[in-house]
């Protein structure tokens, strides 16, 4: 071959990193303007409601002790993740099917605690149109919860994928990119449940 | 070639706006560069001093432009080019050059801007500006009075003008006098009302009719959606106060040394040669009209004076003294008037009043002959 | 559609797809093909966008005119300013992106393929719900810039924002993805020995392009999405009853809408960044600072968004701010200049039509910068913001930075996409109609404005006495349209001229090392680069290696219809809030799931 001409692999990317995680990384550098935008709005429109009800104070409806559980669950199904990725890379089947299950669980134990908080406030008169601290609340918390479960549905897949046997070793990275996704999520719920729920 | 281009632009802009220049305010009601206030005359400053700055990086950008492309053209039988990458030397000098015009502009910027944001002093004439879909409430808190569509103001006193919205965005522009500034509506705090509203600051200079219109798109008649600012003397402003039912000191007694003739630029007389020529109304016609005003639903959104409260449309307070019907839609003339109030939407679409046989606003047409429109319009056009 | 006739070798280790027929097409995802499709409807909605403008100029040809009712005409300048923002400006630019960037790195094709042709679908299918509210008779009709609460359905009850709002967000999905796939694309599939100093101002531009796209479009997301929550179910982010602030919409939309306005501008800079040393045979003049520059465009570009909003009343010190970073933008923006010129300085220029528009691009894009110091300054814009004067200066930036510059790309790059030249001397009318129609229609709006007349308004009184001013912006804009119809009749006169090899002008970027039009799989053999300005250094050696009959088998992505159906279901979900219930969109969002699956589950023959 002359000296112009290269010798490429296929799999050959400039910066050695896979380009499905590269853009990856992207798209979660993107949706971070996107939560960013919905949660500095939640911020600009604190204590600006007309009418209740409202999240602290005496009859605030935020249920930090509650919160708290579900957060932990969520935290625990990052734990799960690291888990199944490590499982699939060492060739663990049984414990990738294992992990990444847990993981989704843990996903849909979050999501229904969201539903229950969600129900609970729509009971307690907080619907999407009441006031401000509704429309914004529902509309951050909603569309997180939205990534949520297209990420508890991307679990699955992938679970499923490893029970017929078609997650080796070699298809690690999937699973990574998935968890990188998965570990996103979580990061943007430690944020909105910071500033929401916790500093009043 | 493309140098063609560049030369004739730079003559066109010098050559223009020197005509422009010329061009004052009497062909020109609302131009920016003939200012006739305090704050005006600043911007106007300023705007004059970047100006010569820009033109004078474009004059000079342009023509390296085109002598580059001229003295650099192939020509047969040239060697080729040095392959030049760069010149740090020169790369620092040119990010620098334009750092210190910039810097330059910025501190006359800074200045003004503070200057357009001062607070009204003592004795400031206080009109608060209400935009609405498609009128201008005027109301002046300390003088008790309520007018639309056009505000009187005494010259050589301060303005303070405090803009806001009863409904959506609009922006009120009088170029002669100020910039413009948003109006918003009123946003409600949480434990009440708080204040959203943004202020124009400004001394008018010379007597005059000065004219403005809103500048942020309101809706279907934006473009319809003009007033005008009367300056007249102190002694005449007390007289149109205490006319238009306002609680300022009274109208003084006749000065037998220099009365100030009621010089407001002519914005007072509402008849064109048009007008004098057709029906002059009688009296009867206007006590029929003045009789139907006050019974119809025409109160139920126009104020008169004496009159009526409604506060839903513009008021009518010695609504032959305007300038227009429906915020600069038509001259306001008898026979225009009786358009307007026949059919208001086909002069100004969606407008959110009814006619005579059409519904609009939300309310019913008004079923008014055309002998009770005519009545109505010269009623209004008596109230001076 | 044309046919492409590649006069490409297919030995044994070409792969080959069908070339030809409707199918191709659809199912296509060769980044050149994409490129291509992206083109010709981004200059469908040029046409679109030109006839808009024309019945806005026939309305305010003379004062009090009654050509259009104002709704019509409040229909026609937003739809004119969306189209010309979103459906031409932005495509435009992707259309370039797609074809040119991956030849210029050295690639075969883009990062992601498949993702590429749904991007394209999304956008053809967004552009097409958004005009087709032009079938209801309600177009959108609160300008492009949709100021709430005039945007609320208090005050605009019809279907036309509701429009406007869901096809903005089906257009905004399809910029992001694109954006993530330039960035991966250009960060990770250069070729052995392109560093990025080495890559040219194009792509070097098309990056930065891409991280405001996948960094501003969110906002603008998040904007829409309250907007449409408002209209369709009762939340009250805009209205002010209920607390809903007007300046949460201008913020969200200007923290957007400043970004993009470099969106749209920074393509055309790297096209003449490329095209200028092309014709002047000199390297780019300080490739180091016009590249630095372009990055730090992108950085304060997101510190200057206020600029649009001086008469809002925000405050002396915010004021102040926003002018000093937007007099501080002006710095890098307006040394890129310098930059060509000095380009230009001791070159030996040829006078090419590609050439011709990039001086063009230089001297009109100049002009509206330098009115952009004087908005700058809040004071000076409290007098002619949201003027005539306004629509003089980014009509000189976008339609003589970014059309001009699009067109010296056009011009450029048409051997290499379609195997011939434009013709010159139609190439020459169309850009004297071009410069002449321009400055003809947007030169008098600077004194227009100055003289006291505003935006957005569908008449004007006598008494301004600027009738003759906008008489004459009438005619520019005919004159304008004729440059258009010179440009469409040139396309079509010029198929089946002398046929181009694979450098016809003496490029110096990789491209030009391909045939004309390249074969599917781009390059014989990936070239191993080792300068700025390949093909001067090495022409023949790296030829030699590029085009020809391929050395190893090339694996290429199969067609697909799994994009196109995907795009169609991302479209339905957001169209389907207009029925006013909350489980259809979902619907479609599930069967989007379902597409984007059964996608997933696809052999993509790599």
């Amino acid at each position: 071959m002359s000296e112009h001409a290269a010798q490429i692999d296929r799999h050959y990317t400039t910066t050695g990193i896979d380009s499905r995680k590269l853009g990856l990384w992207v798209l979660i550098g993107s949706e971070s303007l996107f939560f960013g935008s919905l949660i500095a709005t939640y911020m600009v429109y604190r204590g600006q409601s007309t009418v209740g009800p409202f999240p602290h104070g005496p009859d605030g409806l935020l249920d930090i002790p509650l919160t708290s559980v579900s957060t932990f669950v969520l935290l625990m199904s990052s734990l799960a993740m690291v888990l199944a990725l490590h499982a699939v890379q060492v060739s663990n089947r049984r414990g990738a099917i294992t992990w990444l299950l847990a993981t989704a669980l843990l996903g849909a134990g979050f999501l229904g605690f969201q539903a229950y908080e969600f129900t609970h406030f729509w009971h307690e008169g907080l619907t999407l149109d009441r006031n401000l601290f509704g429309a914004s609340f529902f509309i951050l918390t909603g569309f997180h919860g939205a990534h949520v479960a297209v990420g508890v549905v991307w679990l699955l897949i992938l679970m499923t994928e490893a029970w017929r046997h078609r997650l080796p070793a070699s298809r690690a990275l999937s699973v990574e990119i998935a968890g990188l996704y998965w570990h996103f999520v979580d990061v943007v719920w430690i944020v909105i449940f910071t500033l929401i729920y916790l500093i009043e | 070639m493309a140098r063609c281009a560049g030369r004739s632009l730079g003559a066109l802009s010098i050559g223009l706006s020197a005509l422009v220049a010329a061009c004052g305010a009497e062909r020109h009601p609302q131009t920016t560069l003939d200012p006739a206030s305090d704050i005006a005359r600043d911007i106007a400053g300023l705007q004059a001093m970047i100006f010569w700055w820009i033109l004078g990086v474009l004059v000079v950008v342009t023509a390296v432009l085109v002598y580059v492309l001229f003295r650099f053209r192939q020509r047969p039988g040239a060697p080729p080019p040095r392959r030049i990458h760069g010149n740090n030397t020169l790369e620092i000098l040119w990010t620098l050059g334009p750092a210190v015009i910039v810097a330059l502009i910025l501190v006359p910027t800074v200045r003004t801007i503070f200057r357009s944001y001062q607070e009204a002093p003592e004795g400031a004439v206080r009109v608060e500006a209400i935009g609405h879909q498609w009128w201008w409430e005027f109301r002046y808190p300390d003088l008790g009075v309520v007018t639309a569509n056009q505000i009187h103001v005494p010259v050589g006193r301060p303005v303070h003008l405090s803009l806001s919205s009863a409904d959506v965005l609009h922006n009120f522009w009088a170029p002669r006098l100020a910039g413009k500034r948003y109006t918003y509506p009123r946003l409600p705090g949480p434990g009440g009302e708080r204040e959203n509203f943004n202020v124009l600051l400004f001394t008018v200079e010379e007597p005059g009719a000065y004219s403005g219109q809103c500048a942020e798109f309101c809706g279907t008649s934006h473009a319809h959606m003009r007033f005008r600012v009367v300056a007249m003397g102190e002694r005449a402003f007390d007289d149109w106060v205490a006319d238009m039912g306002g609680g300022g000191p009274p109208a003084a007694e006749e000065d037998p040394g220099g009365i100030e003739p009621e010089d407001d630029g002519g914005a007072s007389a509402t008849a064109t040669a048009q007008d004098t020529v057709a029906r002059i109304p009688s009296d009867a016609q206007v006590e029929q009209g003045r009789a139907l005003f006050a019974a119809r639903p025409c109160v139920a959104c126009h104020a008169v004076q004496g009159v009526s409260q409604g506060a839903l449309g513009p008021s009518l307070t010695r609504f032959g003294d305007r300038w227009s019907i429906g915020a600069g839609a038509l001259a306001n003339t008898q026979e225009n008037l009786e358009a307007w109030i026949e059919d208001p939407g086909a002069i100004k679409p969606e407008a959110k009043m009814p006619g005579a046989r059409v519904a609009g606003g939300g309310m019913p047409p008004t079923n008014l002959t055309d002998e009770e429109v005519a009545a109505i319009a010269a009623y209004l056009l008596s109230l001076k | 559609m044309a046919t492409i006739e590649a006069s490409v070798p297919s030995g044994a280790h070409a792969p080959s797809h069908p070339k030809t027929g409707l199918w191709s097409w659809i199912t296509t995802v060769d980044h050149k093909r994409v490129g291509i499709l992206y083109g010709a409807t981004a200059l469908f909605f040029l046409l679109v966008g030109g006839l808009e403008a024309l019945l806005m100029r026939i309305q305010l040809s003379r004062p009090e005119n009654d050509f259009l009712s104002p709704d019509l005409y409040n229909q026609l300048f937003t739809m004119h300013g969306t189209t010309m923002v979103f459906l031409v400006g932005m495509p435009m630019a992707v259309a370039f992106f797609n074809y040119i960037v991956p030849l210029q790195i050295g690639a075969r094709d883009v990062a992601f393929p498949r993702l590429n042709a749904l991007s394209y679908w999304i956008f053809l299918f967004g552009g097409l719900f958004m005009n087709a509210s032009f079938l209801f008779g309600a177009a959108p009709n609160n300008g492009w810039f949709g100021y709430a609460p005039l945007t609320g359905t208090a005050y605009s009850p019809g279907l036309n924002m509701d429009f406007w709002g869901l096809g903005l967000q089906i257009l905004g999905v399809a910029s992001i993805m694109g954006g993530v796939n330039f960035i991966t694309t250009i960060i990770n599939m250069r070729a052995p020995g392109m560093t990025y100093f080495r890559m040219p101002v194009f792509t070097h531009l098309a990056l930065v392009t891409s991280f405001l796209i996948v960094t501003a479009l969110p906002v603008l997301a998040v904007a829409l999405f309250y907007l449409t929550f408002d209209r369709f179910w009762g939340t009250q982010f805009y209205v002010t009853a209920a607390g809903g602030n007007p300046y949460l919409w201008q913020h969200l939309f200007w923290i957007f809408g400043h970004p993009e306005v470099y969106i749209l501008i920074l393509p055309a800079f790297g096209i003449i960044s490329d095209v200028i040393p092309t014709f002047s045979r000199k390297p780019l003049f300080g490739y180091a600072l016009i590249v630095f520059s372009g990055i730090l465009i992108g950085f304060i570009g997101w510190g200057v968004w206020a600029h649009h909003m001086f008469s809002t009343g925000l405050g002396p010190i915010a004021d102040a701010f926003f002018s000093v970073s937007t007099f501080i933008i002006a710095i890098p923006t307006g040394v890129k200049i310098f930059n060509w010129l000095a380009t230009m300085w001791g070159g030996s220029i040829r006078f090419e039509v590609p050439m011709l528009f990039a001086a063009g691009t230089i001297a009109m894009f100049l002009m509206g910068g330098v009115t952009g110091i004087l908005l700058g300054s809040p004071p000076v814009d409290l007098q002619v913001g949201d003027t005539y004067f306004v629509v003089a200066h980014f009509h000189y930036v976008l339609f003589g930075g970014l059309v001009l510059g699009i067109f010296s790309g056009f011009y450029y790059w048409w051997p290499k996409f379609f195997g011939y030249k434009l013709g010159h001397g139609l190439g020459l009318l169309n850009f004297w109609l071009f410069i002449i129609g321009m400055n003809m229609t947007f030169m008098p709006m600077h004194f227009v404005g100055l003289l006291g007349m505003p935006r957005r308004v569908f008449t004007y009184p006598a008494e301004l006495n600027l009738a003759t001013y906008n008489l004459v912006e009438t005619v520019g804009g005919f004159i304008t349209a004729l440059a258009v119809l010179v440009f469409l009749l040139n396309v079509l006169r010029s198929r089946g001229g002398e046929r181009a090899g694979p450098n016809p002008w003496g490029g110096f970027s990789l491209e030009w090392a391909t045939t004309s039009p390249p074969a599917e799989y781009n390059f014989s053999a990936i070239p191993i680069v080792r300068s700025r300005e390949p093909l001067w250094d090495a022409e023949e050696g790296i030829l030699a290696v590029t085009t020809g009959e391929p050395p190893e088998p090339i694996h290429l992505p199969n067609p697909t219809f799994w994009p196109l159906l995907t795009a169609a279901c991302i479209t339905a979900t957001f169209a389907l809030f207009m029925t006013n219930l909350w489980w259809p969109p979902l619907v479609g969002f599930a069967l989007t799931l379902l597409m984007a699956i059964n996608w997933a589950f696809e052999p993509s023959g790599h």
